[in-house]
């Protein structure tokens, strides 16, 4: 049988979520198994890109993700906790519907954590929201 | 014994967030095969991943136990987490949501029996612990006659 020691199809050391930026908002796209370390990983690299280029919205699509454990559902509610602190919102975006009974079964709705069915509607919350914020006084 | 036509019982080491993944895979195929439906898939890929990682977190690592179940009306998967760690001092308290030694959101125990049908488990303090549980893929109602 083989074993898992290797790095896999679906990435393992060395292997990165590709973290895109779109004008004002961070696209990152998750996708298959995202191993532990990848997660914690990746938590720190957003908050980085934040920091750095001073985005104010991040989008995270899950779409590609068939299971959210409790681990994945911290780390997400950590980025977003984290996003937030740095002046941007998170939309978490595409959940599949087994995943989103499951969570609720788990016992972690992810409070907090705004979400949309898909990314092109996740973008449209967080730029509607955007010039909300600029015509208010 | 329940045999099984599917599949032997398989064992997999659980002992780096590797593994976790690959425990993750092997149990989604399992269940596949087995006929599980999607929303079934899910629930018990969750439910493993999250034991998975406490045998690895707290109990320092050990093994999965993977056996079909296919004699009886509908057909099912057994999952045996088995470690060698420190064991579960208090049982009632690990099954507490929200209590956690290890740092998670301590939905892992009591999350994971939420999403099977069964769920034992066998801790003995220095010894180890064994957490089995077992899912049925939903039964599948009989063919209508001539269909």
């Amino acid at each position: 049988m083989t074993g898992p020691s290797g790095n896999g199809p679906f990435g393992g050391p060395g292997f990165t979520v590709p973290v895109l930026r779109l004008g004002d908002i961070l696209l990152v796209t998750l996708q298959g198994e995202l191993h532990d370390g990848m997660a914690e990983q990746l938590q720190q690299d957003i908050t980085d890109r934040i920091a750095h280029t001073r985005v104010t919205g991040v989008v995270i699509d899950i779409s590609g993700v068939d299971i959210v454990d409790s681990f994945l559902g911290r780390v997400l509610a950590e980025i977003a906790a984290g996003a937030g602190l740095l002046a941007a919102r998170t939309v978490l975006a595409g959940m599949r519907p087994a995943v989103a009974i499951t969570l609720v079964e788990l016992g972690l709705t992810l409070p907090g954590l705004r979400t949309a069915l898909d990314v092109e509607r996740a973008m449209e919350l967080l730029t509607a929201g955007e010039r909300q914020a600029e015509g208010s006084p | 014994m329940r045999a099984s036509r599917h599949a032997a019982p398989a064992s997999l080491p659980i002992g780096s967030d590797a593994d976790l993944a690959w425990v993750r895979q092997q149990v989604r195929q399992a269940a596949a095969e087995l006929g599980f439906g999607l929303v079934q898939q899910t629930k018990l890929v969750t439910a493993a991943s999250e034991l998975a990682r406490n045998t690895l977190v707290h109990g320092g690592g050990g093994h999965v136990e993977i056996t079909p179940l296919d004699a009886g009306p509908s057909p099912g998967l057994r999952l045996a987490f088995v470690d060698a760690g420190p064991g579960i001092r208090d049982l009632d308290q690990a099954m507490t949501d929200g209590y956690t030694s290890g740092g998670g959101l301590g939905l892992g125990m009591s999350g994971a029996k939420r999403l099977v049908q069964e769920f034992e488990v066998d801790s003995r303090p220095g010894e180890g612990t064994r957490v089995t549980v077992t899912s049925w893929a939903t039964v599948v109602p009989p063919t209508r006659p001539g269909s």
